[in-house]
Formats: structure tokens, sequence, C-alpha cells
């Protein structure tokens, strides 16, 4: 659909001119306005039907190239994360010989205590997915309640949540999160809770939504100014069903990255505070492997196959999680799109003898 | 005028704000840190009774139990915050906590200071660079960018001492100084500033590796943004050289933004190399706060996260003052 964007652009600017017209009476302006829409939206989908196999196919591939690569790299892992545990061996089993190199019986081999280090994997790319996504949905939520309402209502509100949400924003993360942790170490009252999963999730969501709140607030603040959101506000909705019903759905590409950026954000910080021992206690991370690795001393004796798979699993979700991002970018910003393939099409017209100049700031 | 004053007032607010939560946080968390810490201090003098003064020290910082009420322990412990008293470290007893921050805080900043200066300069010299050659094979220089910002600091640091320093022995293992030549400390000689350098590579590799996608990849997308604008069109039309339009009038307006954000991406640079110190034993203030969190050393820990806090706070505060001079409309409408 996103072909059709400008057609519909265009359909909303005549829209508005049919507006101001002085001398129509409502109902007439209405029918017309009610005419024309259908009109230009049905040329739209037409348009873009027709632009689909044609005119524009030649923007798919390398935008879709970016989201197929991503969604299959997050998907593998995913998959590893779900069913890895189910046929790898128990991750703490100690019976297989220390330190082996990968083999045909340990693929990866086993770590100091024998403990098999494929096996250690899927259960820590399982421990980490699911902070990292119980996270990033904590931190949306947030980052929606500061952002989007601060966005929308403006006026003191704005005031107040943005100044929180830019001292958020400046505090360094990490160190919070450290200063938390190790308080949370050693309190009784939290039982079960204490250094589990779940508690070092909400932490990192807590720490983590700022960034994505001060984009959102944007959006929302240039959302509510629409003739649509004016129009719904005009007929009587009240202020949470314009914001879930006309602001929100207009976000979902941005709440998506914004979501993505969250994952990322969490499994890093997890992944940092496990190796500094600050870790979940209970599970299995990818961030608690790396720790063992490191109180194991795999670095000094060489036992690359304990360290290095876990932070490759770490950059290849997060490279995944960020291509997904940029096919979302593109769609959001289409200059980011549009403008390398003007740059190339111009480029190729000066090859083949166009009269095109190719030289200078667009060749 | 009233953008500056605006900026100042935010970054006070910021700064009690961040203190506060300082203050709050033993308090309110569950848990007694104050009596651990307590407990730590007696143990670290050998069971000797500690001085009225330490326990005053502690108490007023972490937490005094029921008979103060909360607001005197808060202006109790601006006060000794105010006369620069963080209290006494229980790991490195009997230094004091100022003290040893004071010794730390010169290696990070300058570790990070300037791998974040090469790391920035360079992302915005790519960046302007593979903007500008957009829809060439270039691009693809974009999703590998992407690989080396998702990778964590600190493995990346564990690769590079892995392959450069147990393998192939070319850089030292740990340490921001040859321990063994300069036994007495760090001290003002030319060997020494060599040997702090010859230390101090690798880890500024892993910053400027694991930092610079994050800017290259910001100032490519605002440079193709800015590509299309108007204003670049019109001076390519005037008959500009290519040099004249790329370096006067798009690279300049497609910084900016890198330039808002540096306070910000600082923030995680920062946290980026608290772990990665770790890897190196490098004698900076990241390494001190693992040190107080995995001891348990309350007060060592509260003072370095402040002084953390504060640097930040410090250089965000900088970088907005020079955004202001750069950019006139933050100045007016911002």
């Amino acid at each position: 659909m996103d072909d059709s964007q400008p057609t519909l652009d265009r359909a909303d600017d005549a829209y508005a001119t049919g507006d101001d017209a002085p001398f129509q009476s409502p109902v007439s302006a209405e029918a017309v306005r009610e005419t024309t829409r259908e009109a230009t939206a049905t040329a739209a989908i037409a348009a873009a039907r027709a632009t689909r196999g044609g005119r524009f196919r030649h923007i798919l591939p390398s935008r879709s190239g970016k989201l197929i690569t991503g969604v299959v790299i997050v998907g593998l892992i995913t998959l590893f994360g779900i069913f890895g545990p189910m046929i790898a061996q128990p991750p703490r089993d100690s019976s297989n010989e220390a330190l082996q190199p990968p083999s045909a019986e340990h693929w990866l081999g086993t770590t100091k205590l024998g403990y098999d280090v494929f096996s250690q994997l899927a259960w820590g790319t399982q421990g980490s997915l699911f902070i990292g996504l119980v996270a990033g949905l904590v931190a949306l939520f947030l980052a929606v309640v500061f952002g989007v309402f601060a966005g929308y209502f403006g006026g003191v509100l704005d005031e107040v949540l943005t100044l929180f949400t830019n001292i958020v924003l400046v505090i360094p993360g990490l160190p919070v999160v450290m200063v938390i942790a190790a308080y949370v170490q050693t309190a009784e009252g939290l039982g079960p809770l204490a250094r589990s999963s779940l508690l070092v999730a909400l932490v990192l969501g807590i720490t983590g939504w700022a960034g994505s709140a001060v984009v959102l607030r944007a959006q929302a603040r240039s959302l509510r100014t629409r003739e649509y959101v004016a129009a719904a506000r005009v007929a009587g909705e009240k202020p949470g069903r314009i914001i879930f019903v006309e602001i929100l759905p207009n976000l979902v590409p941005l709440l998506a990255a914004q979501f993505i950026f969250g994952v990322i954000f969490a499994v890093l910080g997890e992944a940092g505070l496990s190796y500094l021992g600050l870790g979940p206690t209970g599970s299995i991370t990818l961030g608690t492997m790396l720790n063992d690795a490191q109180t194991g001393q795999a670095v000094g004796t060489g036992a690359w196959w304990w360290f290095v798979p876990p932070g490759l699993i770490i950059a290849a979700l997060g490279a995944g999680l960020s291509l997904i991002n940029f096919a979302i970018d593109e769609v959001v910003n289409p200059k980011l799109r549009l403008a390398p393939e003007n740059a190339k099409r111009q480029r190729r017209a000066a090859k083949a003898g166009k009269g095109v100049a190719d030289t200078g700031a667009f060749a | 005028m009233s953008f500056y004053l605006r900026r100042v007032a935010f970054y006070l607010v910021t700064l009690w704000a961040a203190i506060s939560l300082n203050f709050l946080l033993p308090r309110l968390l569950p848990g007694d840190p104050a009596a651990i810490m307590l407990g730590k201090l007696r143990r670290a003098s050998g069971g000797r009774p500690l001085s009225e003064e330490t326990i005053e020290a502690i108490t007023s910082i972490l937490g005094a139990g029921k008979d103060m009420s909360l607001w005197d322990q808060y202006v109790a412990y601006w006060g000794r915050l105010l006369q620069g008293d963080l209290g006494v470290s229980s790991t490195r007893y009997p230094a004091s906590v100022a003290d040893l921050i004071a010794a730390a805080l010169p290696w990070t900043i300058i570790l990070v200071g300037v791998a974040t200066v090469i790391s920035f300069v360079l992302g915005i010299i790519v960046g302007a660079w593979v903007g500008w050659r957009r829809g060439t094979a270039l691009d693809h220089l974009v999703p590998v960018t992407t690989v080396f910002q998702s990778i964590p600091y600190f493995w990346l640091a564990l690769v590079l001492v892995a392959v450069f320093s147990v393998q192939l022995g070319w850089f030292p293992i740990v340490g921001g100084y040859d321990v063994f030549e300069f036994p007495a400390g760090p001290e003002l000689s030319w060997a020494f500033v060599g040997s702090a350098i010859y230390h101090a590579i690798l880890p500024a590799i892993t910053i400027v590796l694991s930092s610079v996608g994050g800017w290259l990849l910001g100032m490519r997308n605002m440079m193709v943004s800015t590509m299309s604008e108007d204003y670049v069109v019109t001076a390519e039309a005037k008959g500009l050289t290519p040099r004249r339009v790329r370096t006067k009038y798009a690279s300049r307006n497609a910084a900016i933004p890198s330039l808002a954000g540096f306070g910000i991406a600082l923030g995680f640079v920062v946290a980026g190399s608290i772990v990665m110190e770790q890897v190196f034993s490098y004698p900076g203030i990241g390494k001190l706060m693992i040190q107080a969190v995995q001891g348990l050393d309350y007060a060592l820990m509260q003072g370095v996260f402040l002084v953390i806090t504060l640097t930040v706070l410090a250089a965000n505060f900088f970088m907005d003052l020079i955004y202001g001079f750069i950019d006139p409309r933050v100045r007016h409408n911002g």
C-alpha cells in the first residue's frame, strides 16, 4: 500500500480545500467530499495494484531484502530459543568431560564444569529472549504513557511528563540498573522474585523507555493537529478513545520500531548485567554464560567455543532486529528509500548517455 | 538568553533528581544496606569498634533506621554531600570514597573521552560520504555497521583480548599501565605515559568499533534526507562544485541531529565502557563501580554512581550549549 501513499496525500489536500469552499451548503460539501474521497481511494487502490508489478517494482527487492534477512535471522534465533532446549541435553549436566573443544558429540564443546555449550546456548537464548520481550513490552508501555499522552494533551501535563522523560533520558541507565540490582540482591522482602529473570526484565524495562517516549511524543504532537483528530474531537469523542482509536493505529510503525529498540537494549543490558554477576541467578541467559566463561578463565585458556557463541547470538539477534527496524524506517521516512533509488536511476541514465549530468551532487 | 537559563534550570532539576534517587533507593528498597555496610566495615577494620564519625557517615548515606525522620535524613545527606564527604569504602578500607574516585576518574575520562571523539568524527565523516554516495555499493555498509552496533562492548573486548593479547601477544592482557615497571603507582614521566597509552589501545579500539556504527548510520540517514532538500538542489543548480555542496550545504545541516544526540549517546558509551573496564581490569571508574557492587560496598557504589551521573550531565550540558550556538533555532523555539 505504500506505493499509493502520495496519491492518498493528494486526496487529503483536495479534501482540505473542499473545507474552505465558501458558497457550498454543508450538506452538499459533505457529499462532494464523500465522492471525492471514494473516487481517489478507488484510484489509489487501482494504482497500487497496477504498480505492484510495474513501475515501482525495482523498489521492492532492496527494501524487502533487509526485512526478509532480518526476519529470517530473528526467526531462526527465536526457533532455536523455543525448540533448542527440547532437543539438547540438560544444560547443567556435568557428567561430560570438561573443556572439550567442539566435536561430533558436543557440537560446541563443553565448559570447565563439563556443561554442554550447545545446550547452555539453547537455554541461554531462551532466557535472554524472555527478558528482552518482557523488558521491551514494559518499556513500550511506559513510552506510550509518557510520550503519547504528553504529546496529545499538551499543556502542563506535557511539561511535567516531558521533564520527567528528559531526566530519565540523561541519567545513564546501566549504572542505575547496577545500583538497583546491588540493593535488591540483599533484600529479603522480595521472596522468589529477588534476582529472577522477571525482576531483571522489569528493571531493564523501567530504565529503558525514555528515548522511545521522546520519539512518540514528537509524532503524537504532529498527529494531534491533523484534521481527522480534530473531527473526532468535534464529534465529541473522549480523549481516551481518540488516543487509542485515532492516534495509536497511526503510530504502529513507530511503536514497532521502538519496541524493537527496547528489546535490543534489554538483551544487551541483560548481557552486561549478568556478565558482571548481577543478572538472574536461577536461570541461564547468554549473559550468565559469558559470566561463567569469565570466571572460568575461558579467554586465558583459549576456550573460544565457550565465550564466542553467546556473543555471536546477541550480535546476530541485534543485527536482525535492526534490519527489521531499517525496513520500518524506510516505510516511515520514504526519503530514505526513494533518494538512493533516484540517485541510482540517474546514474544509470547518465551511463546510458541520456543527456543527464553524471557529476555533481545527484550522481 | 532564556534558552541558556532554561537549560541551566533543567540540569539543576536533573541533578537534584539524580541525587534524590541516590538518597531514596537504599531507603525505599527492601533490605538494610546500612547494617550490611557497617558489618563489612567492622570486619575490614579487624573487629575494632568503628568511630562515631564513620557510623554517622554511613547512616547518613544509606539510611538510619526508624529514629530519624526521612526529611531530617535528607537534610543530613545533602549536608554531607556538599562537604564532599562520600563515606569510607569497605572493600578498600580505610580509603575514603572520594579519594578512590579521584584516583580512578582521570583514567576513564581520558580513555572514554578520546575514544568517543575519534568515533564521533570518524562516524560523521564516513557517514557523510556514504550518504553522499547513496544508491551505490556503499549502501551495503549500513547493515554491516548494525552488526557492530549490536555487539556487546565487553564481548568484543573479550574477543580482542583473546586474539591480540593471548594469541598474538601484541598487547597487554590487563591493567592501565605496567604495574611491574611502575610499582609505586602512576607518576609523571614519558615512560609512564607511553605505558598508559600502550595499555589503552585495545580498550579504545573496543569503544570506537562498537560506537562508530551508530554515528555513521545516523549521519548517513540524515545526509540522504538532507540531499533531497530544495536548497541542495538549488546549490547544485547554481553550479557549485560537488565538494562545496557536500561540505558547506549538506553535511553541515545533516550533522546537527548527530550533535544533538551526542549527549544521550554518551550515556550508552559510558555504560558500555563500565562493563568493558572489567574485561581489561582497567583502573577506571567502571572497574571501581563493579568492585563496589560485587563487594556490596554501598558507600563506594553510591559515590561512583553520583560521579558518573555528574560527569554525564556535565557533558550533556556542555553539548547543549554548543548545540545552542550551532543551531540558533533551538535558542528561539526549542
